[in-house]
Formats: C-alpha cells, structure tokens, sequence
C-alpha cells in the first residue's frame, strides 16, 4: 500500500501497527447478567447483583453474545473454536466490582482471519491489502468512574458493567495511519453489516487500543506502546502518527521506548504514559472456575451461517458485475450497510439499478447533505423514491421534473404521483399540441430559424429549449425532438 | 410431653403433620435450647422470629389441610456463607460484618420453600477456611464433645461448618446446612458424632453462597442421622440456571430409596488410606465398618487410588487459587468493610480494608494463592495441579471398574483441641487428607458416626460414591449406622 | 525427587521481597514483621507442595469440569437490573446514586 515513512535525523523510519478493537455486542442483556446492556439510563440502573459483584453471584453466559461473535469470526473467514473457556483476568480498580474481567486468553472463541482493505474507496485502482485478525475474543466491560462530581471522590456507575464486549485483535500488519484508518472503517463496516455491533463511536460502542512502534526499514520490530481506548477513526490516525513521530524523537535522542500503556490527548495532539504500576501486568490469568469450557455444535454454527448476510466485498463485486453499476458507485454503496440496505430496498421496488445507483448518490445524497441528515434519517423512503423513479422510466415526468418533485417530497412528504397530478407535471407526448407549440415557436424566431436553415445547426437546441419552454418542461423530450426535426426540415 | 429437641428432622416433620405437636412449639423449644448455650458459640446471628415465622406458617398450612413441604416445621441452623434475606451474612469474616443481603441464597430459598425456619446464622472458619473453626471472627466454637480425662479442654468442632455441627450435637438444631470445600461438612460431622453428605458437584446451587473457591464448593445436609440428610438433600438440592456448573436433572427421591440392604454392590477398601501411624482407633473403626458393610451384603474389595498421596498439594494449589479471586471482590467499594487512612487513594484503602478486614488464615491463603497464579509460576503450580487433579479424578473412575463405593475414615484423628494445630498451618491442613480427594474429583460422599475412641470422642467413617450416586451413599451411610449403634452423645455442660 | 521450578529454572521459594511482592498484588497491607512471619509460612507450604513436581503428567488435559456437564447459555431476554436501591443498600459511601471511592487519578 502507501509507503509511510517518517523523516527522522538518522533516515527514515517505518511505524508498524496493531489494533486491538473493542466493539459492543449488539444484545438486549449483559454478557453474564439478565441486566439490560442499553445505553445511557440512570446511574446503576442496568446493573444487577450479578453485575455489582455482590457475594454468592454467579454469571451465566447469553447465548446472543457468543452467536454474534461466532457470526463476526465468520464475517471475518476466521476460524470458529468449537472449544473455548473463558478466563479471568485479575486485577483491582474501582471500576471492575468482581476485582476481575471474565474474558478470554488461552483459548478465544475466534481464532485466525483477515479483512481486505481499500486505502480509497473512491479510487478503483486504489491498492488493496489484507490485514490479519488474530484472534477475537468475548469479555465484559468494565464500569465507568466519574471524577469530576466531588473534590476528593471520584463516583461509580455499573451500568456498563459487565456489558458483552468483543475484542478484535490483529496482526501488526499496518504501515501507515491511513491503513490503520481503512482498517477500522472496514471492520466497523463489517460489524454493522453483521449485525454484531452498532459501530457507534460516540458512544463508546467501538474503541481501540493502539499498537504501534517504530523501525529502520527492513529491521526488526521495536518495542511497541499501547495507547488506549481511542474512540474515532480520525483520532486512530492522529494518535499513530503523533505516538510514532514520539518514538522516533526520542530514539534519536538516545533514549528507549518503554512498553507500557498511553492516552492520546486530543486537544493537546500527544499521547502520555499512564501512570502505570510495576505489578499493573500481572494479572494472574486463570480459568473462571465459575463456567465450564464453551462447546459449540455444528446446528449452532450452521445457524449463525445461515444468519450471515451478504458482506461488503461480495456486494461490491456484485454491483459491479452482475447490476453493471461502476467500480466507484459498488464501492460508496456498499461501504456502509446503511446505504446497501437502502439501495436493495430501492431496487426490491422495480427500480433499475443504474438509474437507481444514480439517483442515491447525486439527487439523495446531495439532499441528505444539504439538510444534515444521514440516510436512516431520509424523510424519503426507498418505496417513495421508486415511486418518483419509476415515473421518471415510464416517461411520466422527465428528468428535470423529477428534481422539482423531489424537492416538493422532501418539503411535504407528499408522494411522487400525487405531486405530478396536482401539479399536473405529467409530461404530453401529444404530436398534436407539442406540433403547434414548435408552430408558434418557428413563427415568433424566424431569424434563428433562417440562420439554422443556413446551416447553423446548433440552433436546434435553441428550438428544444423554447418549446419544453413553453410546455413548462411537460413535453417528452424525444417527441419534441422528433417533432421539431421535421418541422425544420420542411 | 417430651423434649422435642430430642427429636431429628423427620420425626419433627411427621410429628407436626400428625399434629403430635406443633412447629412453634418445636420452634420454641429449639430457640431456648439456642439461646441457653451461647458459650459453644455456635451462632453468629440468632433469628428465633424467624424460626417462629416459619413455624406458624407450617401451622396455619396444616390447619388449612394444605400440603406440607419436605422440611415443614423443621427449625434449622443455616451456616453463614448463605446469604439470607435481611439477616446479616458474613462468612465469618470482619470485612462482611454489617452486611445484609438484599437477596436469598438458592439453596436457603428451597428449604424455606420446602417449610423449615431459620434459627440463625451458624458460625464458620472464615470463608469456610479451616478445619476447626479457629478462623472466625466472631470467636472459636466450642465442641460440645470433651475428652474423658476429666480435663474439660475445650475441643475443636472441625470446620468449615464448625457452628454446624456444634449446634447438631448440642441440640440446638435437629439440622443445619453445610458446606463442604475440602471436607468442611464431613469432617465436623465427624468430630462431633453425626451425619452429613457432599452431594455430586453441581447438585446444589452455590448461587448465593459466598463463594470459596468455586470447583469444589457443595452445600449439603448435616443432621442427627442418614434418613434425615436424605430428607434435608432433596429439599436443598435441584438445577439452578443462576448456576451454569448447575447440574440439570431431577432431584431423587433419596428418602423413599434409602434402603441398607447392600447385596450386591461391591465397596472398595483404597490401599493408599492406610497411612503409616495411622491411629490405632481409627484403623479398628475403619475395620468394624468393613465388617457391618460386609454384614449388610457387600463385597469388599481392595483398590488402589495411587495418586491419594497428591491430593492435599493440589488442593492447596487450586483452592487457594480459585479462593484469591473470588475473594478479590471484597474491596470496601460496593459493600462491607471500608478502612480509609487518611490520604489514602483507591489502592491504599483497598490495601488497608483487606488488612484489616481478612484474617491471618485468609490472608495466607489469598497471597498462596496470588503467588501460585503469578506470572512465571502459573504452570508450575496451578496447571500442573489441575492435571494432578484430572490424574485423582482417573484414579477414582479406575476404581469404579472394581467397585461402586469407597469406605475410608473421614479424618486422620478425632476432634482435637482448641489452639493444638494453629501455630503450624500445614498440621492443620493435614486433617483434611482423607476428604479432600472426593472433592477434588466432584463425588459424593458422607461421613457418619463409626465409633468412640478411647478418649470417649466420636470418629467418623466416610462413604465416597459414584457421581449422581448420592443413593448408593446415602444407602451404605444407612448400613453403618443401623449396625453401629451409635447412641453417644456430648454430655450437656453448656 | 523432581522439583518444581518457575519459567527462569530456578527453584522456586519465596523472600521477603516476594512476600511483599505478592501482598501488594493481593491488595493486603502488610506490615514488615507480618511480611517476616510469612516467608516462613509460604516457604513451608511451598514446600510441601512442591511434591507435584514427581507426577508424570505426560499426556494429561488439566481438568476442566469437575463433572462432565456442558456450559449451558442463557437466552437474550432483559429478566434483570432496576435494583438500584438493592445494588446500594449495603454501599459503605454511597452518594446519590453512586458508589463513591477516593478520587482517583487516570
Ligand atoms: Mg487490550
Ligand atoms: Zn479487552
């Protein structure tokens, strides 16, 4: 892909990039409580004793959970363990009621796979490259603090507690800030188009932590740091470039890289150690005495099979080769489920998918932009925009009625056919009325109709633009043309 | 009338369903008999309205020809690792001192449900550490058992389930729950001359028992004999989803199947049990049962279980382990003890409130078990003693090809005394060397009364079946103590 | 007699350093005597287990389930949670709807 090198004194440089990826399951109830794992709600509401690590409790896993794990490991053609544990990792803080995570080390429920990335989806030649999955693993997440409340106290809210977490590990496969942000775009991609996770950064749905070192080119790997919890793609990308030009300064400063864990600063543009603990790594994984081994049976995996739909890539080949739309509009339309979705809706209403694709990405698209919204937020729907289309193809109204339409849909909510009758926009292909327009026209511009007659044939632009005039955009553009022909002709 | 604390769970049931007598009055009589002998110690917490509570429901129940429950008006003591409801629970420990739960226990709820009363909180080792019930909180419990020296010192009631089975002999209780780790319920059945059994891993709940270390855990009965911990065993047991290590099968009807007559089965005598210096009064206990089991029709063969001699070393890995973790969660955040020094930050007042909130032996326990899971020793300790573990659990599978019980004593010796095995650790853990291997492998097994010594203390022999095979324990326990005779009791000094 | 060593060979037993070591992961103030008393106490049970290290393990999973039983997996349904005022009851600093804890520093 790119070659990203950073200019130090001593040369250039290489930055080398894992991402670990937390991504939310999409569940109603928590990995190991029947608490409900809704965002937001009231300070310890969704929590249950379960969650708040009360004595005597005890987990027991949702089903969902490991279903939408095993279905992303498929997304991801990575192998499924029919045997996994879950282990615990131990460690004290004010956030983790149990003084434990339940996750999963020795034996993840997803093993190896891979996801291929497209460095510019607006550039069909763009260069692809396949970054490696390692592993994916279920875990719960942790609670959140609050230090901004109280002057010596920081608060507690479980809410999040124990809510089914999926961590996506892969391969120190990435070169470039740019890979690593195709990365995540394309595995958030994959989740919502799963159906795993909502992909919703904002909301903490989606956070990584960031892998990165620093290499003469051709050399072994450096020590790496791990910046955590990163929480948009943008600041992925800025926390990698601003973490790498670090090591690099400081290695050529004479100094070491130091394994340990980092913040990224948005504000500031820098990461900073946290102040870690000699005994911060010791967590003393074990097996969680309190479940037995995860055995997986092949109607359980047919099924999360069966459930997969379509994924991104097998969708833009799709669109390219079998509905003939071009390599840029396969990759916008597929990049992001939301938009595949909406489109197949359009074409499950008799759209052609040309005039379909094309309409989404200009007319849509540009609508959706002017008036802020995101597509699941269109005040048209797929079966409203066929509507309009589909008069549009039968030759109702024309092209450049069919933009004043929409705009009279996207004001009213009005439907397309409804709008063209009151309006009365239907276009005519009476030969009869369009022959006395183009009559009238010839008779009040006899100068431009002996200039064309002379030979100045360009003119007959001129002739079309004057009578769809003077029908108000309603006539049938290729009768007019038919029609006008003749008439000069004569 | 007569004493009704004389009587076991199941004449207090058929006493009540015949209207003999009523529950508030066996309620009544056992609540005097608690509160005149807080010197044992026995009970953390006395709830004798409780116990009344219950009782007049079973009354009112019985009054309004209603069916009665397994347990109706069967007043117990309930160990304090069972959160209850609105009564503090502790496990014995200073760090859960004050805290009530705001929930009931599995196991607690289903003997409620099956018409028994609460009593109060029996006393414990602190978090069912222990073999004596020396590690409490809230003081030593006193067995009601004394040597026939005319020394009068005072003697150790076993442990975890110390308060237990103290409360058992002295009738302060026809019935108590235990919990069994490493032989918490059949070495205190023992050493105080009743009966109690483990049932199969995962028979029992733990949802709502404050957790030890969470692959051995089992609740089970104790009570005044075998009919009764079948009795009290069906009331507690049953498949719990709040469980997932719950065993998803119906509960057997235990007491309907008890049956002494054992031609048929074949009990394995393991060779390795046979320690050198094994006390003399053990080892004829040992061959009076192999005697009365031969007399109730079984064969007996000789086994081998050759990697017996491992099973303390593993347990003392795996428990401790487990027990590090599941511990790590009393922190003075959520519930329970805070110590806050002045200045201290989060780390500093979780440091300081397990300091001063853990005991000496649940500390030594917790760093064990912390060091053995460290990074670096990991597999040296713990993944090699799980597959010691796996290796014991073949061993008893190898013997199930030869036999269908297992007899064996269930402690080295009896009751000892108060303070004689505190200062080293490792004598005490010692006690446990006949019952630990049925608990690492997950099997049932009971001790019952085999005998007196010859310092007039009571000695248990332990019956280990096949998993599932509570019935063919349950059986053979009934085969001992038909033929036994054991009719000793504490005299009353209380 | 095999022995157990840790991962850098060396036999395993446990100084003072190492007591404190562990007592600051198990979260456990300890005192320097306590720390003293306790070298002696986790070298003896150390010790003692270290008899493990005789077993022949060749070819032995670790066990997993004590008794052969399968992890059963609940359904997705929202059966719990909205117990606020039990989640709190029992809280040694609750404020408002809060646990509270010394300020911590991130
Ligand atoms: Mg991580
Ligand atoms: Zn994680």
């Amino acid at each position: 892909m790119s070659e990203y090198r950073i200019q130090g004194m001593t040369g250039e440089w290489e930055v080398v990039i894992g991402l670990e990826v937390h991504a939310q399951v999409t569940s109603n109830a928590k990995l190991f409580s029947g608490a409900s794992a809704a965002y937001g709600g009231e300070p310890n509401s969704h929590v249950s004793l379960v969650d708040a690590a009360m004595p005597g409790m005890l987990p027991v896993p949702n089903r969902e959970c490991i279903r939408q794990a095993v279905r992303t490991g498929m997304a991801i053609n990575a192998q499924i363990n029919k045997w996994s544990r879950f282990d615990r990792k131990n460690y004290f803080y004010a956030d983790l009621p149990q003084g434990y995570q339940i996750s999963q080390l020795y034996h993840p429920i997803v093993g190896e796979g891979e996801i291929e990335v497209i460095l510019d989806e607006k550039d069909a030649n763009s260069p692809r490259k396949t970054i490696g999955i390692e592993r994916i693993h279920v875990e719960q997440d942790a609670g959140k603090l609050m230090h901004d409340q109280h002057p010596t106290m920081s608060y507690v809210d479980l809410n999040r507690s124990g809510v089914a977490l999926m961590e996506i590990v892969s391969r120190p496969d990435m070169r470039s800030p740019a890979e690593a942000g195709a990365y995540v775009k394309k595995l958030r991609s994959i989740l919502r188009y799963v159906g795993s996770c909502d992909g919703n950064m904002e909301e903490g749905s989606l956070r990584a932590d960031v892998n990165v070192s620093v290499r003469k080119p051709g050399e072994e790997f450096g020590t790496r740091t791990e910046t955590k919890n990163v929480n948009s793609i943008r600041f992925v990308m800025q926390a990698i470039e601003v973490e790498a030009r670090r090591q690099v300064d400081l290695i050529e400063d004479g100094g070491t890289v130091v394994q340990e864990t980092r913040l990224f600063d948005p504000n500031k543009l820098e990461t900073r150690s946290m102040r870690s603990k000699e005994d911060a790594h010791d967590y003393r994984y074990f097996p969680d005495p309190d479940l037995l081994p995860l055995e997986l049976d092949d109607a359980f995996l047919e099924d999360c099979r069966a459930s997969l739909p379509e994924l991104p890539d097998a969708k833009r080949a799709r669109y390219e080769n079998e509905l003939g739309l071009t390599a840029y509009n396969a990759a916008v339309l597929t990049a992001e489920a939301e938009t595949a979705f909406w489109f197949e809706d359009l074409l499950s209403h008799g759209v052609d998918a040309k005039q379909g694709s094309n309409w989404l990405m200009s007319e849509l698209f540009g609508a959706l932009n002017k008036l802020g919204k995101s597509l699941d937020e269109s005040p048209v729907s797929p079966a409203q925009a066929a509507e309009l289309l589909k008069l549009v193809a039968d030759g109702t109204i024309s092209g450049s009625i069919a933009k004043q339409v929409f705009e009279i849909m996207l004001e009213t909510g009005q439907g397309a056919a409804a709008i063209v009758e009151e309006k009365g926009l239907k276009q005519t292909s009476d030969t009869g009325a369009i022959e006395a327009v183009i009559a009238e026209i010839l008779a009040a511009n006899p100068g431009q109709l002996e200039q064309y007659r002379a030979g100045k044939e360009q003119l007959f632009g001129f002739f079309v633009g004057q009578t769809m005039k003077a029908m108000q955009g309603k006539a049938n553009p290729g009768v007019v043309n038919e029609l006008l022909k003749k008439a000069l002709a004569d | 009338m007569t004493d009704l604390t004389k009587l076991g769970v199941a004449a207090i049931r058929s006493g009540v369903a015949n209207g003999e007598f009523t529950a508030v009055e066996v309620a009544e009589a056992f609540n005097a008999n608690v509160a005149a002998a807080k010197v044992l110690n026995a009970f953390i917490v006395e709830t004798p309205e409780k116990a009344i509570e219950a009782a007049k429901a079973v009354d009112a129940d019985r009054a309004a020809g209603k069916p009665l429950g397994k347990m109706a008006g069967v007043p117990i003591g309930m160990k304090d690792l069972f959160a209850t409801e609105g009564v503090q629970t502790t496990a014995a420990s200073h760090i859960l001192e004050g805290f009530v739960p705001t929930y009931e226990s599995t196991v607690s709820a289903n003997l409620w449900k099956a018409g028994a009363g609460m009593l109060g909180k029996l006393n414990l080792d602190q978090f069912a550490m222990g073999s004596s019930n020396e590690t409490s909180y809230f003081g030593n419990v006193i067995n009601p058992w004394r040597r026939n020296d005319g020394g009068n010192a005072a003697l150790a009631p076993g442990g975890s389930s110390g308060g237990s089975s103290a409360a058992i002999a002295a009738r302060l209780c026809p019935a108590a729950t235990g919990t069994d780790t490493g032989g918490s319920i059949r070495q205190p059945a023992a050493f105080v001359g009743i009966s109690g059994i483990k049932p199969t891993y995962g028979r029992c709940s733990r949802w709502g028992i404050v957790a030890f270390a969470s692959s051995l855990d089992q609740a089970g009965p104790m009570a005044r004999d075998v009919r009764d911990c079948a009795i009290m065993l069906e009331a507690m047991a049953g498949f719990d989803p709040k469980d997932a290590t719950s065993l998803e099968l119906p509960v057997p009807e235990w007491e309907a199947g008890l049956s002494g007559d054992l031609r048929g089965k074949k009990v394995g005598i393991p060779k390795e049990y046979r320690l050198d210096g094994i006390d003399e009064d053990i080892a004829k206990m040992w061959d009076n049962g192999i005697a009365w089991l031969k007399d109730a029709g079984a064969e007996i063969v000789e086994i081998s279980l050759p990697h017996t001699k491992y099973a303390l070393p593993a347990y003392y890995i795996i428990a401790p382990a487990e027990a590090s973790s599941n511990l790590a969660r009393y922190d003075g955040v959520r519930y329970g003890l805070r110590d806050l020094p002045d200045g201290a930050g989060l780390q500093d007042m979780y440091a300081a409130t397990r300091a001063a909130g853990f005991g000496a032996e649940v500390r030594r326990r917790i760093m064990i078990g912390t060091y053995v899971l460290s990074a670096g020793f990991y597999d040296a300790y713990y993944t090699q003693a799980q597959k010691v573990r796996a290796l014991i659990a073949r061993d008893f599978d190898n013997a199930w090809k030869q036999c269908d019980l297992i007899l064996a004593p269930t402690a080295p010796s009896a009751a000892f005394g108060l303070g004689e095995k505190t200062s080293d650790p490792l004598s005490m853990y010692l006690n446990d060397v006949f019952a630990v291997p049925a608990s690492l492998a997950g099997l049932p097994a009971m001790s019952v009364p085999g005998g007196i010594d010859k310092e007039g203390l009571p000695l248990g022999l332990q019956i280990v079946g096949k998993a599932l095979d509570e019935q063919g324990v349950l059986n053979a326990g009934l085969a001992i103590e038909e033929r036994a005779g054991f009719t000793a009791e504490a005299e009353k000094w209380w | 007699m095999l022995r157990l060593h840790n991962a850098s060979g060396t036999l395993m037993s446990v100084d003072k350093d190492t007591v404190n070591k562990i007592a600051r992961l198990s979260r456990i103030a300890i005192s320097d005597e306590e720390a003293e008393k306790m070298v002696g106490e986790l070298n003896g049970i150390l010790a003692w287990v270290e008899q493990l290290g005789e077993v022949d393990v060749t070819g032995v999973e670790p066990m997993t389930a004590v008794i052969p039983n399968h992890l059963r997996l609940r359904d997705d349904v929202v059966t719990d949670g909205d117990v606020r005022e039990k989640v709190l009851a029992n809280a040694p600093a609750r404020e408002g709807s809060f646990f509270g804890v010394p300020k911590v520093i991130e």
